[in-house]
């Protein structure tokens, strides 16, 4: 490998890191704020103008926290819930195409980190694994209701993965590829997004998503009415901080995988008939997927605020009696249609 | 029978539509409204930098009157203490001595006059009782403090600021 390929990949996830934790950083700001907006009131305004240091200062808090760690937790993996947390979080977005490559002269530079070929499937693969550091944490606090938070989100995560993993088998047999950066370049202009053939397939995929990350009206296992504070009761300070960041990155993450498998990506509609440059297109193109994950990202603040907190059972009637058989039905629905438009319409 | 308010409704248990069913009508109607309050107007006021006026009938912090000449007008007659449901007022009374005409107006005045503001309710009887028009609830906030003994507010507190009437309505025509 030759060394400039590998300063421009070190260069890229550099910038790809940061940004998603600048991203969940102000998310956290973002969502205080779409609170008090929601709420007819202003939300924090007092760091800096706007309220924008406020991350800054919340940050601060964590690191100044005492920490503590329960006397009869299981020290080691106490430690490990957040670590674990945090890391898959971060590397999910590797293999997400940010735009078309820049040409520089020669060289031309991909803007992924890594197109792996089965970039879906390593994206559901991190995501499961991501699941353990709730779980990890919420045993080794050596309590009851953390345990219980931890259980939760064990059984809601399974539940929901299956049909999320259904409704992406519906997507790939439209799109015959398994590689992000093939589905999001089939997707180009604005007719050929997916989810104009996949709209059921959205709806369960951002169902399933809100349960996978944890959040309203999914969040059963943090309910503070139920549960204390859920798997990360026994947590202080910035342990108790990478969990909730953890949260807002994998909010960013799957707000990006959305907008790529259905929503075109960095696709923006004419973009060839503008006459641009090729490098002109891919930075539009890039602004234009990061306001597609923008607004996904407030959507997900939109629901929070607007959706109450299921009930446990009624979480699971819906993950397994109706999500999933929509699933397998929106599959077989798939399948019936591009059969007959293979035959008949050729 | 029917109901005193007229507000009464009878509940339906009608099983539901399957738009109803589906849930996701809903979803979108609940949608709308949390957005409409997106764009509304805030309720809130920035507070140390904006302050609300407060209304006309806003009862504050107390304060013992002057009369024209800036003399005391309070004669410690007891009524306010005697009015207050929250008993807390207290006083003692003095005799004005020859030369002091000019601080109190009459010949019986409060040497000590205590209000416990941990205590007061605010609800403005002493005001009403006040047959001098000496005690009047028009002070800003109470403000905060550490210690449950500084919260009784002596005279050094409550008694206004001597002013000169005759430039005031000067002035201020």
């Amino acid at each position: 490998m030759e060394t400039v390929f590998i300063i421009e990949k070190f260069i890229l996830i550099t910038v790809v890191f940061v940004l998603t934790l600048v991203i969940a950083m102000y998310s956290t700001l973002a969502e205080r704020k779409v609170a008090g907006f929601m709420q007819d009131r202003m939300g924090p305004d007092r760091a800096g103008p706007y309220g924008i240091l406020q991350p800054l200062a919340d940050g601060g808090k964590f690191f100044f926290k005492e920490e503590i760690i329960p006397a009869g937790a299981h020290k080691s993996l106490f430690i490990a819930g957040p670590t674990i947390a945090i890391i898959t979080a971060c590397i999910s977005s590797a293999v997400i195409p940010w735009g078309q490559p820049l040409t520089f002269g020669e060289r031309t530079i991909e803007l992924q980190v890594a197109d792996v070929n089965v970039g879906i499937l390593y994206i559901f693969g991190v995501i499961a694994l991501g699941v353990y550091g709730i779980m990890l944490g919420g045993w080794a606090s050596n309590n009851k209701f953390s345990l219980m938070g931890a259980v939760r989100a064990a059984s809601q995560s399974i539940s929901y993965e299956i049909a999320l993993g259904l409704s992406i088998i519906a997507l790939l047999m439209v799109t015959q590829s398994l590689s992000l950066k093939d589905i999001v370049a089939q997707q180009s202009g604005f007719v050929n997004w997916n989810i104009w053939v996949q709209p059921l397939g959205f709806i369960i995929f951002i169902t399933c998503a809100f349960a996978e990350c944890n959040r309203v009206p999914f969040d059963l296992p943090e309910c503070e009415t139920e549960l204390v504070g859920g798997y990360h009761t026994e947590y202080s300070s910035m342990k108790l901080g990478l969990y909730m960041f953890s949260e807002y990155i994998n909010m960013f993450v799957s707000s990006a995988l959305m907008s790529a498998l259905y929503f075109g990506g960095y696709n923006f509609p004419f973009m060839y008939e503008l006459g641009l440059s090729q490098n002109w297109i891919t930075i539009i193109g890039v602004l234009v997927f990061f306001l597609k994950i923008f607004a996904f990202i407030f959507f997900f603040m939109w629901i929070r605020w607007t959706l109450p907190r299921f009930r446990y059972d009624q979480l699971m009637n819906l993950g397994w009696k109706i999500l999933i058989p929509l699933a397998v039905a929106n599959i077989v629905l798939t399948g019936i249609i591009t059969l007959i438009r293979d035959t008949y319409f050729q | 029978m029917e109901s005193l308010s007229n507000r009464k409704k009878v509940l339906e248990q009608k099983p539901m539509t399957f738009l109803e069913k589906i849930y996701i009508p809903a979803i979108l109607k609940g949608l709308r409204i949390t957005i409409k309050h997106f764009f509304r107007k805030k309720a809130t006021v920035s507070y140390p930098e904006v302050e609300r006026p407060y209304s006309k009938n806003y009862r504050g912090m107390h304060s013992l009157k002057r009369d024209e000449e800036g003399r005391e007008r309070c004669t410690a007659c007891g009524l306010c203490a005697l009015s207050c449901p929250a008993e807390a007022i207290s006083m003692i009374s003095a005799e004005r001595q020859k030369g002091e005409e000019h601080l109190y107006r009459e010949e019986k005045y409060a040497a000590v006059y205590e209000i416990n503001m941990l205590r007061c309710i605010f609800c403005g009887l002493c005001e009403e009782a006040c047959p001098k028009e000496a005690i009047y609830l028009d002070g800003p906030h109470v403000p905060a403090d550490y210690l449950r003994k500084d919260f009784i507010y002596g005279k050094d507190k409550l008694v206004e600021e001597k002013f000169d009437f005759k430039q005031e309505s000067v002035t201020s025509e």
